[in-house]
């Protein structure tokens, strides 16, 4: 599948900026089945100070914002083909070694709510097991946009019973790593039927499973990742895969808006 | 453990006048108690005047506090220097090398020399330093070693400083207040001189600049600030080299570089000599909480826009609990036997080791495996039955959070008291640079005193104080 | 050099320049006190006043006393610009910029620092306050000493400089600013005691007597000590020598990086203003509009050089 991918995100300050960076990791990474043609990013109202790529294999640009500017557009877009590989990204490549993902972070620790989920999950192969765990999830945190707090750790989001793909996704890393699989977060574009703007990205998990490499989990819709998803950034949680990580001097009355659009070609 | 007596390094364990002190010791006969009291008086004079101090933390008041010093110099012969600079150069070398592996390919755990825990649970493991070789290859462009001795030919590595070693200004100016003070002293010793060291620092710096083509590289010293504990030696060292000063605020990330605010605009710098911790170094990539960073250095740094000296991720090599198998690493990268020794050490993760250590608890050294500064440490044979009955219980609540070693014999060297010379327990810290043009390891170093009779404890922030540390030319 | 350094280079020499000109204050005040021709406590109102210390001295203070008043100036830790407090700032930009310091500056500095804080550890009587005052400004002249003997003529040295004439023409002005009125022709009858004890006031308080009576002899004319102290440019402490001075090192600073400030606009405006009238027409417009304009452009002056020389973001 081919897929067009155009990612806008415009802020609007009511005050000037007096200083201010951005860490952006929105570019698609060539993998197992996932083929970048094309990539750009434009940015108005700031400049490309450094990039490079991280321990995750992440494409990383630090962006500064020009000094006294009240908006700031960063706009992504290319063309990304992708296979069907049934979630299976493969075997681990460096540098960071498989054991990093193995450890739980702030945001994925386990706790009294993810045992209790973890009771439940029973399957007689690896793969089975990461299934059972991804429905139990799903059905464990309702889908709910608006519900969660962009800080909430995997415990939250069990407790208050809804979150959205972040949530999930903290979840199962919670989980697949206290049943012993290192797992990452990955954060990416989902085509979806029938509708082509979107106003966030998406997020999965995915876990090594012995024999296949990284396989991907989509607990929010109870699937392994297809032909229509693309992958953009990974990490050991949230933290580490953010599209944008943001620190800012002045500019107050700060207004956002994003724009994603993915289309098939 | 001690049935012989205590090695002093000035009369041996025997009182017989030991070498190296001969000729400065018929010195000392011609002098009388009052000229030396004078003198030692004067010596303290002239230190609150140039201000060397340093503050004393968890005060209301950033107070300033001088860290006594003593008039009686340590002297170490050339000969045994000469042996301790093989050593500490294969240490450090052996270092930086096991630096570099466990941030690629980790072969000494592949190998099985290392646990693979012994990394994945440290908390100095610094996973945005995976994949990243540092300009020229170098990690530790600052070494400060900790050694102790025990007798004639034992010296001992008590801790290894990867971070940002401190205490250099006190080895400088020690030996500058003697000069002032004793100058007959320095022409009847051949003294080997310290004093080369800050430009002997610049130029290593220099050398690891991240551009090799560029001349003459921008180097600065960023300090936490005024009220840090060790802000004078940092002004000191900036002072010495000739560059800038520079506090977080002053910097920011200008056209892909770091730079810092001149009167005349933002200039980049390409060696950053950093006194400030890894967790505190980069808002934006660690601790946002901190003031005392640079938002986006490190994204400078992974790019190659700048030199990080030490760099961030180092701490790991200075772990105590790494320490244990520094004998390992030594070996593993150098494929030589470590010529320095370590202190047998307990490693209380391990429940054999941590039964052995609770049962031997009132002759251990039992010490935090992150901690510093002497704090949160129990001296087993100078505590009391309450201290230990508490101790016991943390270290079984957190036995991984320790490390225990036997109290050496450490040994002393005179100083002079209100009752003339007396024997104290005396460490050593020796500093040593690193660049790819190689190591250089400054003859002479720290010397910490433990101002207290019998007391072990050096630590400045322990009531300890510092000598001036002489290697002659044999 | 830092944008920092400079900042701290300028307040470590503006705070020495008004702690030696609060002592000066204070001595001036106790020496009318003891004149007994004014009204002593009326008399140290007008001191905090010229001190720009009297709004702070009534919100810690009940009542205003000589010992209070002297306590106030001299050593309350509540008082940022108490003598104590302002050598005690002046160490502590010190410590900032130590690098740019040579290290007889700093030795001075530390000296003068430890000195202040063992005599003004407690309350001084009043005996021992002229010998006080003396050993506090002993101690900030030999920095001052130090830094015309030692330091390397760059713009390390420029700022200082700076930070040293912005805070006299300000000190000054502020004096002329509390007291023009006893300066005005036709005030009172001329040569009547009281007149005679605020004009010596007024030229204790910038060490001008001698000065003065060099220039002008024994007789004290009103106009006179306006003209010296407004206008004379041999005098140390006049607004029209201080003007020149930041002149002229904002001069230096600029030929040294190549460009031409604002900062510079203003201290050539300010000079022009200060050397091209005369007295007369300095009373024509108002002596006390005069002055209030002077304070406000040195105010405008100091802000524009943070920013010209990036002393913050």
């Amino acid at each position: 599948m081919r897929l067009s991918i155009k990612h806008a995100t415009r802020y609007r300050f009511d005050t000037p900026l007096t200083y201010g960076l951005q860490q952006l990791r929105k570019t698609p990474k060539s993998s197992n089945g996932q083929h970048v043609l094309d990539w750009v990013t434009r940015i108005e109202g700031g400049k490309r100070e450094v990039s490079f790529e991280d321990h995750h294999n992440n494409v990383v640009e630090l962006i500064s914002f020009d000094r006294g500017t009240t908006e700031l557009e960063v706009v992504s877009e290319g063309l990304v083909t992708i296979d069907d590989t049934s979630g299976i990204v493969g075997p681990h490549r460096g540098p960071a070694p498989l054991w990093l993902y193995a450890r739980p972070t702030d945001r994925t620790r386990v706790g009294p709510a993810t045992r209790k989920l973890l009771r439940g999950i029973d399957g007689d192969s690896d793969l089975a097991r990461l299934h059972a765990l991804s429905a139990a999830i799903s059905e464990a945190v309702v889908y709910l946009v608006g519900a969660s707090e962009a800080t909430w750790t995997a415990e939250d989001a069990l407790n208050a019973g809804e979150g959205v793909c972040q949530d999930h996704t903290h979840v199962f890393l919670a989980c697949a790593r206290e049943l012993g699989f290192p797992a990452r977060y990955v954060s990416g574009y989902l085509l979806m039927d029938g509708q082509v703007r979107q106003d966030a990205m998406h997020a999965w998990g995915e876990a090594h499973v012995e024999g296949l490499g990284w396989v991907g989990f989509d607990a929010s819709n109870g699937i392994s990742p297809d032909a229509r998803y693309v992958r953009v950034a990974t990490g050991l949680d949230y933290a580490d895969a953010a599209p944008v990580t943001g620190l800012q001097v002045g500019g107050h009355g700060e207004a956002l808006r994003v724009d994603i659009a993915v289309q098939q070609q | 453990m001690t049935e012989t007596p205590i090695f002093d390094e000035m009369w041996g364990r025997d009182q017989t006048l030991r070498q190296p002190y001969a000729s400065f010791n018929s010195w000392l006969e011609t002098e009388d108690t009052a000229r030396l009291r004078a003198k030692q008086r004067e010596a303290e004079e002239l230190f609150r005047l140039s201000g060397i101090t340093f503050n004393v933390y968890g005060r209301a008041e950033a107070e300033e506090r001088l860290i006594p010093f003593d008039i009686i110099p340590r002297i170490i012969s050339g000969r045994e220097w000469q042996r301790l600079t093989r050593g500490i150069e294969q240490r450090v070398r052996a270092i930086n090398a096991f630096l570099h592996d466990i941030y690629h390919r980790q072969e000494i755990v592949r190998a099985g020399r290392l646990p693979a825990e012994m990394i994945a649970r440290n908390e100095a493991f610094l996973p945005q330093m995976i994949g990243v070789t540092p300009p020229g290859g170098i990690y530790t462009h600052i070494v400060g070693i900790d050694l102790v001795r025990t007798g004639d030919d034992e010296f001992f590595v008590l801790e290894d400083n990867a971070r940002t070693p401190s205490g250099v200004s006190y080895m400088l100016e020690n030996r500058e207040t003697m000069l002032q003070m004793f100058p007959e002293l320095f022409s009847r010793n051949r003294v080997q001189p310290v004093q080369n060291y800050p430009r002997d620092l610049c130029t290593s710096l220099m050398a690891c600049a991240p551009d090799m083509q560029r001349a003459n590289p921008a180097v600065a010293v960023l300090t936490p600030g005024i009220y840090n504990s060790a802000y004078f030696e940092h002004a000191f060292l900036a002072d010495q080299m000739g560059v800038e000063l520079v506090e977080g605020h002053d910097l920011r990330v200008v056209d892909g570089r770091v730079a810092m605010r001149t009167t005349e605009g933002y200039k980049a710098i390409d060696v950053l000599y950093r006194r400030v911790d890894d967790d505190f170094l980069d808002p934006l990539n660690f601790n946002p909480e901190s003031a005392l960073g640079v938002p986006g250095i490190m994204d400078v740094y992974r790019a190659g826009g700048i030199t990080i000296a030490n760099a961030p991720g180092t701490g790991i090599a200075d772990d105590k609990a790494i320490y244990s198998y520094m004998p390992d690493i030594v070996e593993f990268y150098t494929g030589e036997k470590a010529i320095l020794k370590n202190v047998p050490t307990w490693r209380c993760s391990d429940p054999d080791s941590l039964a052995y250590v609770l049962d031997n608890l009132s002759d251990l050294v039992v010490k935090e495996v992150h901690g510093s500064g002497g704090y949160g440490m129990l001296i087993g044979p100078t505590a009391t039955k309450k201290e230990l009955r508490e101790f016991a219980k943390k270290l079984k609540a957190r036995p991984g959070n320790y490390i225990a070693q036997p109290t050496l014999s450490l040994s002393t060297v005179p100083i002079f008291t209100n009752k003339g010379l007396a024997p104290r327990h005396v460490d050593l810290r020796p500093f040593v640079l690193m660049s790819p043009g190689g190591i250089n390891v400054t003859p002479g170093g720290l010397t910490r005193v433990a101002l207290k009779k019998g007391s072990l404890v050096v630590n400045s922030s322990q009531g300890g104080g510092t000598k001036d540390t002489w290697v002659l030319e044999d | 050099m830092l944008g920092k350094t400079a900042n701290g280079l300028f307040w470590m020499y503006r705070y020495l320049e008004r702690a030696e000109n609060t002592s000066r204050l204070i001595e001036t005040g106790q020496r009318i006190a003891l004149t007994r021709l004014g009204d002593g406590d009326e008399e140290w109102e007008s001191v905090l006043q010229t001190a720009g210390m009297a709004s702070g001295f009534h919100a810690h203070n009940e009542e205003l006393g000589k010992d209070a008043a002297i306590d106030w100036m001299l050593r309350a830790r509540e008082n940022p610009s108490a003598v104590r407090s302002t050598i005690g700032a002046a160490r502590q930009n010190a410590r900032l910029v130590r690098t740019a310091l040579t290290g007889e500056v700093w030795e001075a500095m530390n000296r003068a620092y430890m000195g202040s804080e063992e005599r003004l550890a407690r309350r001084v009587s009043e005996r021992d306050l002229p010998r006080v005052l003396g050993l506090v400004r002993q101690g900030t002249a030999l920095v001052r000493g130090a830094t015309l003997g030692t330091m390397l003529r760059n713009d390390m040295y420029d700022f200082a400089r700076l930070g040293t004439f912005l805070e006299r023409a300000d000190n000054t002005a502020r004096i002329l600013d509390v007291k023009y009125y006893v300066l005005l022709p036709g005030m009172s009858a001329v040569g009547s005691s009281i007149d005679n004890v605020q004009w010596e006031t007024i030229l204790r308080s910038v060490s001008a007597r001698g000065g003065f009576r060099m220039e002008y002899g024994g007789a004290v004319e009103p106009r006179n000590i306006a003209q010296f102290l407004i206008l004379d440019k041999r005098m140390p402490r006049s607004l029209a020598f201080c003007a020149v001075k930041l002149r002229d090192n904002l001069g230096y600073l600029a030929s040294n990086y190549g460009t031409r400030p604002q900062s510079l606009e203003m201290a050539d405006a300010l000079v022009r203003r200060l050397l091209t009238h005369d007295i007369e027409a300095v009373f024509d417009f108002g002596l006390h509009e005069y002055i209030e304009e002077v304070i406000g452009a040195l105010g405008t002056l100091g802000r524009q050089i943070e920013i010209d020389f990036r002393f913050y973001e």
